[in-house]
């Protein structure tokens, strides 16, 4: 027993945080939501260097997970790139990797140019009762349809092209609907399963790293903004709204570490409902403590500020996560 | 990182399990908060003590079985889920006896540690004071030098369990008009029955007259009861605070046990539509697991060396605030059983509302969880 991230581990972090950090990702962030996607490319290209989609592929595809992905490092990784707003599929990319791994042809053309940073591939969730969207289908390489179980097939390679931008609460994470036809492909039951569960546990990281960074800079705020003489952050109302949010995103991380050593579906449900809900929680919290200059996009934390609540229902909503950990 | 557990601790659990499967009573004993219910409590305390499951964590040569944080873990689990029952002696325990490891002397501990794993004398704290709850430092009472120890006056309140335990241990003022109200103090230990102790149980809001307050008019204490340096009580105390609010008070396994008492009330009674009731039932599941692995990766930590620190305060907020959180969702599926004082939920609800007040109000935990884990500035209550 040692549930604790070992030194390496704890290093990863700390150098995908340093790269991330000079990377100056609030400004690819604005690019990305603009429809510029060069910049994202080169971070996405950096990321790759860094070992971060290579932890998702098998060794035989050129990825250094000796079986199979490597959950502990890539919540780890995912932690980091929700701190610091990665844009991009980040999460379609690396569940659709772990998908692919089962299709022998389609892994074979698709996993090492994942593993290399070369591909972007998006997944929409065709089993969902609304409309599914491709997570920035424009910039994706590939985009995949999750089909029901009923239909003979597991997923659909949509055709290359996508429909009109629907735009999302959060302007950088922008939504299309695929498009039909494709080539259809059966892979081993359970897998589209697994797949959505690896999505809800990628985001789940991801939900509890954009968290950190708002509770981050809020604490570094309400440390220099002063009101009636003192510093916003002397206040207890203040701190104990903070002190809730800390508590929140401190319980949900052993969730989602204990979710990576067993990647059962109830415990990644847990992890996924627990960061999300904590996360959007210090997202309303932030907004609140920083007052009116938190309600402007000119200030970087409307980056993190809009993604909470997507990354929240994004690969499971809550009640759909509470669900399955009953019925787990 | 792993959550494996080594052969040895599967034979601990399977050995702990099959004891308290033997021994535990088959109709659960009266409420610890009674006099009567204290008595069969006391009994039982004597029964876990002559297998030596009574303090699993402390040395041999106490009554332990020199067992570590992952192994009073597992023991914690077992107890919970065997629905084994309250623990009488768990502020001497759970409180005085770290104290005695981190500050007392061979003596002090060789007198009062078998005993108390025994349950045959049972511990009460007396820090607050009519005046001093949250803001503790500033207690009034006194202790006054005189031949051969102390001579404590005043009043302590809201003292859990005083009203039926032995003895007592607390902060005293033994000097006047320090620089800081944190110094000058003097932790000690006392019988409730010595001469100048009046006890006057104070009915809780459930009825029970477990807790008292106590009024001391020149009690003696001799300097052998005197924990640490006189003068240096506060510091002594704070290393209690923080098992107080940490691990020992309310280990995950109670929680498991509760979360899954509540599952199967679920499923044996709730409306499979009424999904904002089963939403509650997965948070109260999700909370039990959060908990128990936060824990875990504290006893990493501390098995790794780490200190027990101001995340203590983390797990006092997040479990009394879940345990009330656990306990409104079970009356809510009782419906109009719910009222009913006498259940074993009921109970557990009425409980559960002073979480947030006692071992330092949650109030003051946020105040420590924002000054010192997000170092933000002190500022005025």
């Amino acid at each position: 027993m040692r549930f604790l991230l070992d030194d390496e581990q704890r290093d990863f972090a700390r150098s995908l945080d340093a790269m991330l950090t000079a990377a100056d990702t609030p400004s690819v962030v604005r690019a990305w939501a603009a429809g510029d996607h060069g910049p994202g490319r080169e971070l996405w290209s950096k990321l790759a260097d860094a070992g971060v989609f290579a932890l998702a592929v098998p060794e035989a595809y050129e990825g250094v997970g000796p079986g199979g992905p490597l959950p502990v490092e890539l919540a780890v990784a995912f932690v980091e790139l929700g701190r610091h707003a990665v844009p991009g599929p980040v999460v379609e990319t690396v569940a659709a990797a772990v998908l692919l791994a089962g299709a022998p042809p389609l892994a074979k053309e698709w996993l090492p140019r994942i593993a290399a940073g070369e591909a972007l591939v998006s997944m929409a969730d065709a089993t969902q009762a609304r409309a599914p969207y491709a997570l920035d289908a424009d910039a994706a390489d590939g985009v995949l349809v999750l089909l029901p179980t009923a239909s003979p097939c597991a997923l659909r390679l949509a055709p290359p092209g996508h429909g009109p931008l629907h735009p999302s609460a959060d302007p950088a994470r922008r939504l299309f609907r695929p498009l039909d036809g494709g080539e259809e492909v059966t892979v081993a039951a359970g897998a589209v399963g697994a797949a959505r569960d690896w999505a809800a546990f990628l985001t789940a990281a991801q939900a509890l790293g954009t968290g950190e960074a708002l509770l981050a800079q809020t604490v570094a705020y309400v440390k220099q903004r002063t009101q009636f003489g003192a510093a916003i952050g002397s206040f207890q109302a203040v701190k104990h709204r903070l002190a809730d949010t800390l508590t929140g995103l401190e319980f949900a991380r052993p969730l989602l570490y204990g979710a990576a050593l067993s990647m059962a579906p109830g415990d990644i449900a847990a992890a996924k409902v627990t960061a999300g809900e904590a996360a959007y929680a210090a997202a309303r919290t932030a907004l609140q403590l920083h007052g009116a200059v938190g309600y402007t996009e000119e200030l970087d934390l409307s980056l993190w500020l809009r993604k909470a609540r997507p990354l929240r229902d994004a690969w499971g909503r809550p009640s759909e996560c509470r669900a399955r950990v009953l019925a787990a | 990182m792993d959550l494996d557990h080594t052969a040895e601790e599967d034979v601990f659990r399977a050995e702990a399990r099959a004891w308290l499967a033997a021994h535990v009573p088959a109709a659960p004993l009266p409420s610890l908060e009674t006099e009567e219910g204290f008595a069969a409590h006391k009994e039982w305390e004597a029964r876990l003590h002559s297998d030596r499951w009574s303090v699993v964590s402390w040395p041999k040569e106490y009554g332990g079985r020199g067992a570590d944080i992952f192994k009073w873990l597992i023991f914690e689990e077992e107890y919970y889920a065997a629905g084994a029952p309250g623990r009488v002696s768990q502020n001497g325990i759970n409180l005085l006896a770290p104290t005695l490891f981190d500050h007392a002397t061979d003596e002090q501990r060789a007198r009062v540690l078998p005993s108390m794993a025994s349950g045959e004398v049972v511990w009460a704290q007396a820090w607050s004071e009519p005046e001093a709850g949250s803001d503790l430092a500033s207690l009034r009472s006194t202790a006054v030098r005189t031949e051969g120890g102390w001579l404590l006056s005043g009043q302590k309140t809201w003292s859990s369990r005083a009203s039926f335990a032995d003895r007592a241990f607390g902060i005293f003022r033994t000097e006047q008009g320090t620089a800081k109200p944190h110094q000058g103090l003097t932790y000690l230990m006392f019988d409730l029955s010595a001469h100048g102790v009046t006890v006057r149980p104070i009915g809780r809001l459930d009825g029970k007259p477990a807790f008292a307050e106590l009024f001391l008019d020149r009690v003696f204490v001799p300097d052998a009861d005197v924990i640490g340096e006189p003068g240096a009580g506060w510091k002594v105390a704070m290393s209690t605070a923080g098992n107080e609010r940490g691990l020992t008070l309310r280990s995950p396994g109670r929680f498991l046990a509760a979360a899954g008492r509540l599952t199967d009330l679920w499923r044996a009674r709730a409306d499979p539509g009424d999904t904002a009731l089963r939403d509650r039932v997965a948070d109260a599941v999700i909370g039990a697991r959060a908990y128990r692995l936060f824990t875990y990766g504290n006893a990493s930590r501390f098995a790794a060396g780490a200190s027990i620190g101001a995340e203590s305060s983390l797990n006092k907020v997040f479990w009394s605030d879940y345990d009330i959180a656990l306990h409104e969702t079970a009356l809510d599926l009782l419906g109009a059983d719910a009222e009913l004082a006498q259940s074993e939920w009921a109970e557990g609800y009425v409980f559960s509302l002073a979480g947030p007040i006692y071992a330092g109000t949650n109030e003051i935990q946020r105040d420590i969880i924002a000054e010192r884990l997000l170092g933000l500035p002190k500022g005025r209550r």
